[in-house]
């Protein structure tokens, strides 16, 4: 199971096993959290050195989806690079293959609270994008319809009999949905945490990803 | 002539006392550069270590003298207060202090400005002193360093760090004189040859041993159970114990078997005896009340695990009591020796069997005691994880030429044979991160200018400093009480995960229930529950060693057992007739359903890491057979595994042929590496467990260092961090070929038992700690049986 299809306002969304959200109609791959660069400012604040091959893994992953699918837009659903000074730690091999990357389709910076302003890369900014019913914007809101955001990189815990499976998670009810971060050096927050565990309805699913795309009830 | 000073022996003869012979020899070679004492506790051993000091100290002296390292803190407090006493009746004028991470940061301030004559510390905190800048003038004048409980220190890596740190000393202090006093320990030249400066001798001083202690293993009208930890059955006759001796000392194995026993004991406790609980996830407050009211004489016993070992002087305890079977013979007569301070007078104690496989085992440690049968793992060559944080402390305190720390480092017993290569791949990963990509390099952590090696911000030594330390504490969250916040103690963050709102557990004795996690503290309220839901929080468990696994096999082999209970003779009686009893030179493998899953167990009596290889070689092949293993645990005894589907034909899985086919993907991708990597980059500095001041960081920003890991295995597989894990999990793995000699000498007489339930023998595997998770494709097929469970459940099939 690569994917699983579910509904957002009338809109059919497919949510995929890597981490990243498929809409055919509109052929707009949209990924949330990349993170890029967070080796770099952990280094830079006098933290320690971790293994500084995140960006590679992060932008391989993306590279491989979007050969599969071949979106006519990406939409980066903000906190694209851990902060704004890691955009320009970029190495030269990894903006060229950014470029590569966006040559022929729209390019969406959405704007996150690691990355708050213009970058220097190509593609559009924007603080929320509207499409159709759809709104992008990276911190889901209180009162909101067909609303997709990031963020707080969900994760679940399903209790099977024999052990229980942990899993970063796409959550979504009628009225919003909330994206698992894709970036490589990335944790989460667990469904059942507060303020994630009071967004939604009872009617929420969630989507695991990893190895497969599996859906299932989140109050079962 | 023995050595001693007048007014000292004035002070003995005032007393009434005359030296120890032991005492006298330390005397002696006071002017060696290193000595270790092997003497039991109650034998006058803290004053021997210190008895040269108060002789120099007869004549003044200026800045600190002596140097005293304990590895607890508790100890610390304690050997002031004991120290205290001849100074002031001798007429000596020395000042003590104690430092430790409880000291205050003023007092810390003033003894690094003005440094009392003797200091007593942890090895945590003399690693601290050496990164400051000023070390060179804390420690001039240091003449005498003592290394109290060395035994203790010398198996785990708070050793190897403490004589790195050592190494650096002797630098500062040319003259530095070593004295290691010691447990009794089944090879004191190892010790010996950790503690003196390569290539110091070091002659070592037995004190009388003393008389033998008195074991017994308890025997009770009720038959302890097939299976089980809590020792329930016994505590009408632990009580009666308790009520006939002073004060008496209940160890178990783990925290939650303490618990658990506690709050049994206490709805059994009629006459309200004052016992009570002391464990390592306990808070330090509560922690210190206990031990408080042990030193006043205020409690009749207290139920504790090993975090009471080194903790408090013992000098009223008359009575130790061990449930559950002690797994290590050299650690039971330690524990056991540290009871009753009067000399002469045998030590007591008492065996609590908590199953009926453990009545096996201490009849084995019994006779292992009898026979003087220590037992003890050699600790193989320094560590290089540890290593990487000495550069990074060396470094902190100033300048340093690689050349000279290459050769100060191997003057330590332990790092004698590090290569230049090893060093300078430490050196690198502590200054640019060893990476194949040479990313950031305006970021280092250490530059080179001039052939000095320094720190890159001065003011990442703080951040350094934060972090100093080879203890690995798990993620552990606090307890409080809701409302009024008084800390209870800690729980495992895994097992926080696992609570939902109203949930019990058992904590400090007490029954609370689970009410929510705020800001990483989980948060209860009191709750009348009469069971709780049981706290897993892990503890210190023992390893069985090999000999003690040995003596257990040689038991099964008899014929009948007139030794043993009659209830347990029984029991292997059944396992006989049920399935077999394990003989050598034959492999018994039982195969069973129980709650759910498919088991196997193997018992090869190899010795656990033996045993724990041979769970995964066995866990790949039955992934490659499409089985789903789920996980595996090991004792020295035997290896379980659980999967889903059931192994119907043990022999090929050990066909020695194939075992290795694939095995180092499958072991590099094994939660075993996964957990070892995560303490190693911890030590080495690639992780920081503390962040200074409270960064407000999301809990989604964190991750896990299993990322790390499989980064790394991706993008840079010969990086130094890999290298360090892979050496440190061999340590508790055995060499794969040694697992193909005896599946050679097995020669396939492999017995298959299939059985239908779990037999006498199993039973007691499933209480292990320690299991090891596989993550292959059970999950997969887990979530497949979860989905299809909940389509079933909705009528959709």
């Amino acid at each position: 199971m690569n994917a699983v299809t579910l509904t957002l306002s009338g809109e059919t969304l497919s949510a995929r096993a890597s981490g990243a959200l498929h809409w055919p109609a509109q052929s707009v791959l949209c990924v949330s959290d990349l993170h890029l660069g967070r080796s770099e400012r952990i280094a830079r604040e006098g933290g320690h050195i971790i293994p500084p091959y995140e960006n590679t893994d992060t932008l391989q992953r993306l590279d491989d989806e979007i050969q599969a699918l071949e979106p006519a837009m990406v939409i980066c659903l903000g906190d694209s690079f851990d902060d704004l000074a890691a955009t320009k730690s970029l190495t030269e091999i990894e903006v060229a293959w950014i470029t590569r990357l966006q040559a022929g389709r729209e390019w969406i910076w959405v704007e996150g609270n690691h990355d708050p302003a213009p970058l220097n890369l190509g593609g559009t900014h924007r603080e929320t994008l509207h499409l159709g019913p759809l709104t992008f914007r990276h911190i889901a809101q209180s009162e909101t319809q067909g609303e997709i955001s990031g963020h707080y990189h969900p994760k679940v815990t399903i209790p099977t009999p024999s052990r229980s499976v942990t899993r970063a998670c796409f959550l979504y009810d009628e009225t919003r949905l909330i994206m698992p971060a894709f970036g490589t050096y990335t944790g989460g927050m667990r469904v059942s945490q507060p303020p994630l565990s009071s967004m939604f309805s009872k009617n929420a699913q969630v989507v695991l990803t990893g190895k497969s795309a599996r859906r299932f009830d989140l109050h079962r | 002539m023995n050595h001693l000073p007048p007014q000292i022996a004035d002070w003995f003869a005032a007393k009434g006392w005359s030296p120890h012979p032991h005492q006298l020899d330390m005397m002696a070679g006071k002017d060696l550069p290193a000595q270790l004492l092997i003497a039991p506790t109650g034998g006058g051993k803290t004053l021997a270590g210190f008895l040269p000091t108060l002789a120099e100290m007869t004549e003044p002296h200026q800045g600190l003298h002596t140097l005293y390292i304990s590895p607890l803190k508790a100890l610390a407090a304690d050997i002031r207060r004991n120290l205290q006493a001849p100074i002031d009746e001798i007429g000596l004028q020395i000042r003590v202090e104690d430092r430790t991470g409880d000291t205050s940061a003023t007092k810390k301030k003033r003894q690094r400005a003005d440094p009392p004559h003797i200091l007593l510390t942890t090895p945590e905190s003399l690693a601290l002193l050496l990164s400051y800048e000023d070390a060179q003038h804390i420690f001039k004048g240091l003449q005498r360093v003592i290394v109290d409980e060395i035994h203790a220190l010398a198996e785990s890596k708070r050793g190897d760090q403490l004589f790195l740190g050592l190494s650096r000393l002797q630098t500062l202090c040319p003259n530095l004189r070593r004295v290691g006093l010691s447990a009794t320990v089944d090879d004191p030249q190892a010790i010996a040859w950790l503690l003196a400066k390569n290539p110091d001798r070091c002659p070592i001083l037995h004190a009388d041993p003393g008389p033998k202690p008195f074991i017994q293993m308890l025997s009770t009208e009720a038959a302890p159970p097939w299976s089980g930890g809590g020792a329930k059955y016994a505590i009408e006759a632990v009580l009666e114990q308790v009520r006939a001796h002073k004060t008496t000392l209940i160890f178990h194995n783990t925290r939650a078997q303490a618990e658990i026993f506690f709050h049994n004991l206490w709805l059994l406790n009629h006459d309200s005896l004052p016992i009570g609980i002391h464990h390592g996830s306990l808070s330090r407050e509560q922690r210190e009340r206990v031990e408080a009211a042990m030193v006043n004489g205020d409690l009749r016993a207290i139920v504790c695990t090993g975090s009471l070992d080194l903790g408090i002087d013992w000098g009223d305890v008359d009575l130790v009591i061990q449930i559950g079977a002690p797994k290590n013979v050299k650690r039971l007569v330690q524990r056991i020796g540290r009871a009753n301070h009067r000399y002469n007078a045998p030590s007591r104690a008492i065996l609590v069997p908590a199953n009926r496989f453990e009545v096996v085992e201490c009849i084995a440690a019994l006779d292992a005691v009898k026979d003087n049968d220590l037992d003890g793992d050699p600790r193989g060559p320094g560590p290089l994880d540890v290593l990487c944080q000495h550069i990074l402390i060396r470094a902190c305190s100033g300048p340093f030429r690689a050349d000279d720390l290459y050769d100060e480092v191997k003057t330590c017993g332990a790092y004698i044979d590090l290569t230049r290569e090893d060093f300078d791949r430490c050196l690198d990963f502590t200054a640019t991160g060893g990476y194949a990509l040479r990313a950031y390099d305006q970021w280092k952590r250490l530059v080179n200018r001039d052939g000095l090696w320094h720190l890159r911000d001065p003011r990442s030594a703080q951040r350094i400093r934060m972090n100093i330390g080879t203890i690995q504490d798990r993620d552990l969250l606090k307890v409080r009480l809701r409302g009024r916040g008084r800390p209870l103690g800690e729980v495992e963050e895994s097992f926080a995960a696992g609570l939902s709102q109203g949930d019990t557990f058992l904590i400090g004795g007490q029954i609370v229930a689970y009410e929510g996690l705020r800001e990483m503290t989980v948060e209860v309220s009191r709750n009348a529950a009469k069971k709780p839901k049981i706290a897993v929080f892990g503890g210190t468990k023992f390893a069985t060693s090999a000999k003690l696994s040995h003596r257990i096999l040689r038991m099964l082999q008899q014929k009948s057992w007139p030794d043993l209970p009659a209830h347990t003779a029984a029991w292997l009686r059944l396992q006989r007739e049920v399935s077999q009893l394990p003989q050598p030179d034959r492999l018994l493998v039982e195969t069973f359903p129980y709650e759910g899953n498919q088991h196997l167990c193997v018992y090869g009596f190899a010795g656990k890491n033996a045993q724990q290889t041979l769970g995964l070689l066995l866990t790949k092949r039955m992934e490659e057979a499409g089985l789903h293993p789920l996980g595996f645990v090991s004792t020295d005894y035997a290896t379980l595994i659980w999967g889903l589907d059931p192994v119907r034909d043990p022999a090929p899985l050990f066909d020695p042929d194939t075992l290795k086919d694939g095995l180092d993907g499958w072991l590099a991708g094994n939660a075993v590496m996964k957990r070892t990597f995560r303490a190693s980059a911890t030590i080495a500095g690639l992780i920081e467990r503390n962040l200074p001041a409270k960064r407000k960081t999301g809990r989604q920003a964190t991750f896990s260092s299993d990322i790390l890991y499989d980064t790394l295995q991706k993008y840079d597989p010969d990086h130094l961090m890999l290298d360090i894990t892979h050496r440190e999990a061999m340590k508790g793995l055995v060499d794969f070929n040694r697992i193909e000699e005896m599946l050679t000498r097995i020669n396939g007489r492999i017995d298959h038992a299939k059985l239908e339930r779990v037999s006498p023998l199993a039973a007691p595997m499933f209480l292990e700690i320690g299991k090891v998770p596989i993550r292959g494709s059970a999950e997969e097929a887990l979530l497949d049986r979860y989905e299809d469970a909940a389509l079933e459940e909705a009528g959709i099939t």
